[in-house]
């Protein structure tokens, strides 16, 4: 891992990430005519300052992992434009995060590449446009619903330099079990993390307490309590060192409810917060699985339920020598 | 969340989940809705007075009512307040005839930046469509049942 670079909006700004990330909007527009142009402003700008940071020429990029939640992920092949690099565009709803990382540090390790870019973005405005209402309606919330992330995280991954090394990862496996609320994103997706994180735990022979803290996505706070028991039932206990990026991105909870969910929350939290954390050295091994709902309008409209998934990537601060 | 077979474990699994569901607040809700959908129909009523008295009757009166009520639930919600008085209010405020001007104009300025005809145009009746149809729908049968008894 040699750079990483994170925008976020200004409702994020008042949460946690906000003195740590590198570009706080002040409005959601970015100056643009459209959401959607302001969306791939971000990711655009988010995987330019992280090149930028790693000190490296675009040149000498390899590949660029990139997606978001639009349709045909616009965002991503959008601001892919702006660059001269080769690009895969993901789509694995709020876990692409995690699926392009795990994906540049197997490109890598692999030795196909040396230096490639990992990056997500997500939109309020535009994800509520396209799952849900338009944003002027005057309809209420349910309780159980998260609110998206307005924002974006870039981070470079490289063969060589860098502090935080990509350890482990493990491939998430689609689970549903039966949830058709499009509104309580969190409990369909609890089961594919705990999933994930369970088989990651017994491939690498670790326990939960070989890491100091285990992120998750966007479960939010109720996907949250429900992981932990999951997890408890199978005899893992996380609940001392489990940390959800849905659940500490925004500082009140108000109109968000559970928390914040989308590609770009997981994004925004891992690329400021966390990686400034283990570059600081106060976390020596963290455990990241974003999860994600891969639903549509018009499968939920057809009443199908949430199919969800998870992958885990284990980051380690390198160690000198 | 265990179970003798896939279906059962799901089952076990929903009950979990909405045994956790945060509970809504119905009365506080309730009482929301009643504050604002009343406020909003004694506004009607207030220049319904004032037209009163201005010398309009019958349906030219509450054709104007009507109007008026369209017309600041599509300003209200041109600036932005529609939907946080909505957010709260609930059924108070999507019920009474600004509710529905807000379903009308809020899709409207959502896809203007997809263009006046395929935008705008198009996607303006993107949710009051259901309300009209099944509006309409139900108005039919009532006319029937009504024109039977």
């Amino acid at each position: 891992m040699r750079s990483y670079a994170a925008i976020c909006g200004s409702k994020e700004k008042e949460g946690v990430v906000g003195s740590y990330a590198d570009i706080t909007l002040s409005d959601d527009m970015y100056g643009e005519s459209t959401y959607e142009k302001a969306e791939c402003k971000m990711l655009s700008n988010a995987i330019r300052l992280s090149v930028k940071k790693s000190g490296l020429e675009e040149a000498d990029i390899d590949a660029l992992f990139s997606g978001d939640l639009l349709n045909q992920i616009i965002s991503a092949s959008f601001a892919a434009r702006d660059f001269d690099f080769p690009f895969l565009g993901l789509y694995s709803a709020c876990s692409t995060m995690s699926e392009s990382m795990l994906l540049s540090a197997a490109l890598i390790s692999g030795g196909f590449a040396e230096n490639c870019v990992a990056a997500t973005g997500s939109h309020f405005a535009t994800a509520e446009r396209q799952y849900r209402y338009p944003l002027e309606l005057g309809c209420t919330r349910p309780p159980q619903s998260q609110w998206t992330v307005t924002g974006a995280g870039a981070c470079v991954i490289s063969s060589q330099e860098g502090d935080i090394e990509i350890a482990n990862a493990t491939l998430g496996k689609v689970c549903d079990w039966g949830i058709t609320d499009v509104n309580n994103m969190g409990a369909a997706m609890a089961p594919a993390a705990a999933d994930t994180l369970l088989r990651h735990f017994s491939d690498t022979g670790t326990t939960p307490a070989d890491y100091d803290v285990i992120i998750t996505g966007d479960l939010g706070a109720l996907g949250s309590r429900i992981l932990k028991d999951l997890m408890w039932e199978r005899g893992c206990d996380i609940s001392s060192n489990h940390v959800d990026c849905g659940e500490i991105i925004y500082k009140v909870i108000e109109d968000e409810f559970q928390g914040g969910s989308g590609a770009g929350c997981s994004a925004v939290v891992m690329n400021s917060l966390i990686f400034t954390k283990m570059h600081a050295g106060l976390y020596k091994r963290v455990l990241f699985a974003a999860t994600g709902a891969l639903l549509s309008t018009v499968s939920s409209g057809q009443g199908e339920s949430i199919p969800c998934i998870s992958h885990a990537v284990e980051l380690e601060v390198r160690r000198e020598g | 969340m265990t179970g003798k077979n896939t279906e059962n474990c799901n089952k076990n699994y929903l009950k979990y989940v909405r045994s956790l569901d945060p509970p809504t607040k119905h009365f506080k809700n309730c009482l929301a809705a009643f504050g604002v959908g009343g406020f909003i129909c004694s506004i009607g009523q207030f220049f319904r007075y004032i037209l009163e008295f201005a010398g309009l009757s019958g349906d030219e009166l509450s054709g104007a009512v009507s109007v008026i009520l369209i017309f600041l639930g599509c300003l209200l919600t041109g600036f932005g307040v529609y939907d946080r008085i909505g957010r709260h209010a609930g059924a108070g405020s999507i019920v009474p005839i600004t509710g529905f001007a807000n379903s009308v104009t809020s899709p409207a300025i959502e896809f203007k930046t997809e263009g006046y005809i395929y935008g705008t145009a198009a996607k303006m009746f993107n949710i009051a469509g259901a309300i009209i149809v099944y509006g309409v729908f139900s108005g039919v049968i009532v006319g029937i049942i009504y024109y039977f008894l």
